[in-house]
């Protein structure tokens, strides 16, 4: 057995010679005088390499054929970043850059590590050592002088006698970080309502409803049977970049034409759509995602992130999923050209639940 | 040291080399001679189970080498541009700085799009090879006394990982990764008094806002990884300190440690094992796409494609959004409350709170105070086993979920059918799991009593003179027999009155949960039953490992 720390003593299993040790507490195990007793290691079984010489020889040359394999596969992948650039607008050259590059260092790792690997489990001493566990508790002696000098330091500083400094100091540590966590109130906006800016969208009473992403106004007429758009309102994308995706995120609009008998309306929402064609918010209420998959023959709408389903025939009211609330209902006219228009905001909030929603 | 140089003896009488001259000039001014005399030949066990956590370790040193190089080319702004790289089917779409420079890393650069997926894929591997590590020691009872501090700490690894994970996958500012922080956006608000105000803070105004990139970068490139290098050192530094448990086996006691010295053997090998594991990275980069932004286009709040996924380690989160129930919130007190959100806020946190935990659950429930260094075979704790059974099924179920609609389109089902059965094996699942993997635990612990007792069946069939068929049973060695006998039996605690003649309340629940942890119990095979069974054979035949069959009649 190879030694380290047992000063050469050969450790078996059966050994209980090992230092005293504290008694602790066996709990719900059960300790038996009879137990049946560690029969030591078994032999040391040689491998193949140890004795036949011919496959020591076979090993070695193994071990640094990879190695060379390794330098080989290193220079591959220089060679190659050079021989296969990437032309621009040609989608194979990338694709060629990252395959020889990638082969060349999977090479040069596969050798160095198998290499080292086979080195260590054919060619190096095979017997296994043995290393003696100590608790992991300070011995009694290290444990008393520890405590002696804290003990000491308590004396010599006066933590414990002098109590106003020790609560002050308690107090002064615990106030002092506090302003780094106001500090971190300037990650948000000063001068904005949340709550106030989550209920309005950019939908306003005569706000035309146009393509997603071109802009262009919608006809009612282009709206043909079983279509549907996805509409942003006027004017949006002539926002900056900042303001434009935070906008869409709340004025996204799907626009769906059904036969107006399948519409089931309330009294009062009666006059929100227009000859079948009814607009609603495309933002899940669950957590957001945009509900953008259309079934057209059922006239369900699904949201692809967590599938909940909302019925368009019936005021969008959730059919299956998480959410709870049917999507908002943009309620919509028709101009003197004929264009879609809104007869006003959404009259509720769109998108996911807040708490200070209602 | 005293067995180095013994192939070898004239090396050690020469000096005046230049590496003796360099390692003196070393020592001199460090004292390194002393750290190489407590680790040079520091032994560590060998098991391939060990090495998840080496995968782990690798796989984060391929993740930092990869993303410093990545972050020389990333653009962490949101500062509208209009690409103008080689993609044409991109070629003037406005998009943010940073998904720009992400596209330019992946087709402008050579090279670039290689180590953007090594990146990626050794992040997947990573979070998976902490897991699977995790699951190791569970099984193994490797997080008993002393150890319990290093699981917790391993634990945070585990949270940071995903989080890491988690800010990573959200910079190219991409469209399926911002939909991700979208759906982050909606859980925050979900959150009662702070939700709101909260989400604004973290995006800096309305999502999405341009803060959120170059802020998760921050937590992504430094804060994230400097407090898992820390805590990967004082993980290393435990597992130093404690030395490695070991396998039940022969000669392998509570108080010794057998394996192979760092130097050479252990330093061969695990460094081969770090090139391995790069090598399969790099194998998987060369030829496997992951994350091809290029197709999904930059973030924009309203498109969205069918089939979306989460990069694997989130997906127990995102399928458990998915099994909620319709209808889960209300409207109190002019306020809303969205369980459909808190309900998996809180059943989520709880379960990996559970994890954190679990223990000083069971050494509490044990009172088990002594030192554990000899791993348990996980049949010989089948409660432990099974609990671990029905919290992997658990995770399972709600990781499966998170692929409820590409299951219900892939195998012509329902999308209903499919969350109503994931609902059905997230609830009841775990409980079976827990029953079969107990029974299956306890019946393995019986058939090793038994092959302890009487022999395993050797195959070989003998004819007695009476005309009798008889299969040979053949005794296992010593060595063998050791693994089968030597683990820790456990009976339930036997409630007694303390000091003041009281049943406390904490010591009722303790017994009752012993009584549930050990009740069904099947003590290892002690001398005096060995004796006997080899004593006292009936009508049996018995073969040993070295003699053949003996017919004993009584």
């Amino acid at each position: 057995m190879a030694k380290d720390d047992n000063g050469g003593a050969d450790n078996t299993a059966a050994d209980s010679s090992s230092v005293a040790r504290v008694e602790q507490s066996t709990g719900t195990s059960v300790v038996t005088r009879s137990a049946v007793g560690n029969p030591g290691f078994p032999p040391h079984r040689s491998r193949v390499t140890d004795l036949d010489p011919k496959a020591d020889r076979n090993a070695e040359r193994t071990v640094y054929t990879l190695f060379y394999l390794s330098i080989a596969g290193s220079i591959f992948a220089i060679a190659a970043y050079m021989a296969f650039p990437i032309v621009p607008e040609d989608m194979g050259s990338v694709r060629l850059n990252n395959l020889f590059i990638g082969v060349g260092l999977t090479l040069a790792l596969f050798g160095l590590g198998i290499g080292a690997v086979h080195w260590a489990k054919a060619l190096m001493y095979a017997h296994e050592g043995i290393d003696e566990r100590h608790p992991v508790r300070g011995t009694d002696v290290v444990r008393a002088r520890a405590v002696e000098i804290f003990q000491q330091a308590n004396e010599e500083s006066g933590f414990g006698r002098r109590t106003l400094i020790r609560n002050s100091l308690f107090g002064a540590l615990i106030a002092f970080p506090l302003p780094a966590v106001v500090l971190f109130r300037g990650l948000g906006p000063q001068d904005q309502d949340p709550v106030a800016l989550l209920k309005t969208t950019l939908w306003e009473k005569g706000t035309r409803l146009t393509m997603d992403p071109t802009g262009v106004p919608i006809k009612a007429s282009d709206v043909t049977l079983g279509s549907s758009f996805h509409v942003i309102p006027e004017g949006l994308i002539d926002l900056g970049h900042e303001s434009k995706l935070a906008e869409k995120a709340k004025s996204a609009v799907l626009l769906m034409r059904l036969k107006p008998e399948d519409l089931i309306e309330t009294a009062e929402r009666a006059s929100w759509s227009y000859d079948g064609i009814v607009a609603y918010s495309k933002i899940c209420t669950h957590v957001g995602c945009p509900v953008a998959l259309y079934e057209q023959q059922t006239h369900h709408l699904l949201c692809p992130c967590h599938q909940s389903q909302f019925d368009v025939t019936n005021q969008c009211e959730v059919i299956f999923g998480p959410a709870k609330r049917a999507l908002p209902q943009l309620p919509i006219a028709v101009d003197a050209e004929g264009y879609l228009i809104a007869q006003s905001d959404f009259t509720e909030p769109v998108g996911p639940s807040f708490w200070e929603r209602s | 040291m005293t067995s180095v140089s013994t192939r070898e003896p004239t090396e050690v009488k020469k000096s005046g080399g230049f590496t003796a001259s360099a390692a003196n000039y070393i020592d001199e001014r460090t004292s390194v001679s002393g750290a190489v005399k407590e680790l040079g030949r520091k032994i560590f066990p060998d098991h391939w189970s060990f090495l998840l956590g080496e995968v782990a370790l690798f796989s984060f040193v391929i993740i930092l080498l990869s993303g410093s190089f990545l972050t020389f080319f990333f653009d962490a702004s949101m500062a509208e541009v209009h690409y103008d790289g080689s993609y044409a089917p991109l070629k003037g779409i406005a998009m943010s700085a940073a998904m720009q420079s992400t596209m330019d890393i992946s087709f402008d650069i050579r090279g670039g799009l290689l180590m953007r997926q090594v990146h990626h894929w050794a992040a997947l591997l990573f979070v998976a090879a902490i897991g699977l590590h995790m699951l190791r020691v569970f099984f193994t009872g490797a997080f008993r006394k002393p150890r319990e501090i290093n699981w917790v700490i391993g634990f945070v690894l585990f949270i940071l990982a995903m989080a890491e994970g988690f800010t990573g996958y959200s910079l190219p500012d991409d469209l399926l990764s911002g939909n991700g922080l979208r759906i982050i956006d909606g859980l925050i608000k979900g959150i009662p008094v702070i939700g709101t105000w909260f989400s604004f803070l973290l995006f800096g105004g309305e999502f999405p806002g341009t803060a959120i990139v170059g802020r998760l970068y921050s937590l992504h490139i430094l804060l994230l990884p400097a407090i898992i290098v820390a805590l990967i050192a004082m993980h290393l530094l435990f597992v130093v300190v404690h030395k490695h448990t070991q396998y039940p086996s022969a000669g392998h006691t509570n108080k010794n440690v057998v394996g192979y010295p760092i130097l050479p053997v252990y330093a061969a090998k695990a460094g081969g094992f770090f090139f391995i594991v790069f090598g399969v990275v790099m194998l998987i980069a060369s030829f496997v796409t992951i994350n091809p932004i290029w197709n999904y286009g930059p973030y924009d709040p309203s498109p969205v494609s069918a089939g979306t996924q989460p990069d694997w380690y989130i997906g127990f989160a995102d399928g458990a959004m998915r099994l909620v129930p319709p209808g889960w919130e209300f409207v109190w007190l002019n306020h809303t409350y969205s369980m459909n959100i808190l309900v998996v806020l809180g059943v989520v946190g709880l379960f990996i709170v559970t994890v954190m935990i679990y223990p000083f659950i069971e050494a509490w429930i044990t009172g088990d105070k002594r030192e554990h260094h000899v791993l348990d075979r996980p049949r010989n704790a089948p409660t432990r086993t099974a609990i671990g059974a029905a919290g992997v099924t658990f995770y399972a179920s709600l990781w499966a979920a998170a692929s409820s609609d590409i299951m219900a389109t892939h195998f012509h089902l329902t999308m209903e059918g499919v969350i109503h059965t994931l609902q059905a094996t997230t609830i009841l699942g775990p409980f079976l799991a827990f029953y079969i993997t107990k029974r299956v635990c306890l019946a393995l612990m019986k058939k090793d009593r038994e092959i302890v007792l009487h022999g395993y069946e050797s195959g070989r069939i003998v004819r007695l003179p009476g005309g009798e068929y008889v299969e040979v049973h053949q005794q296992v060695d010593d060595f063998e027999r050791w693994k089968l006998v030597s683990y820790n039996d456990q009976k339930p605690l036997m409630l007694r009155p303390n000091a003041n003649g009281k049943i406390t309340v904490p010591e009722q629940v303790r017994a009752g949960l012993s009584r549930w942890f050990f009740e069904d119990r099947i003590a290892p095979v002690d001398q005096v039953e060995l004796d006997q069974a080899h004593g006292a054979h009936h009508t049996e035949i018995e073969g040993s490992a070295d003699k053949p069959a003996q017919i004993s009649d009584k």
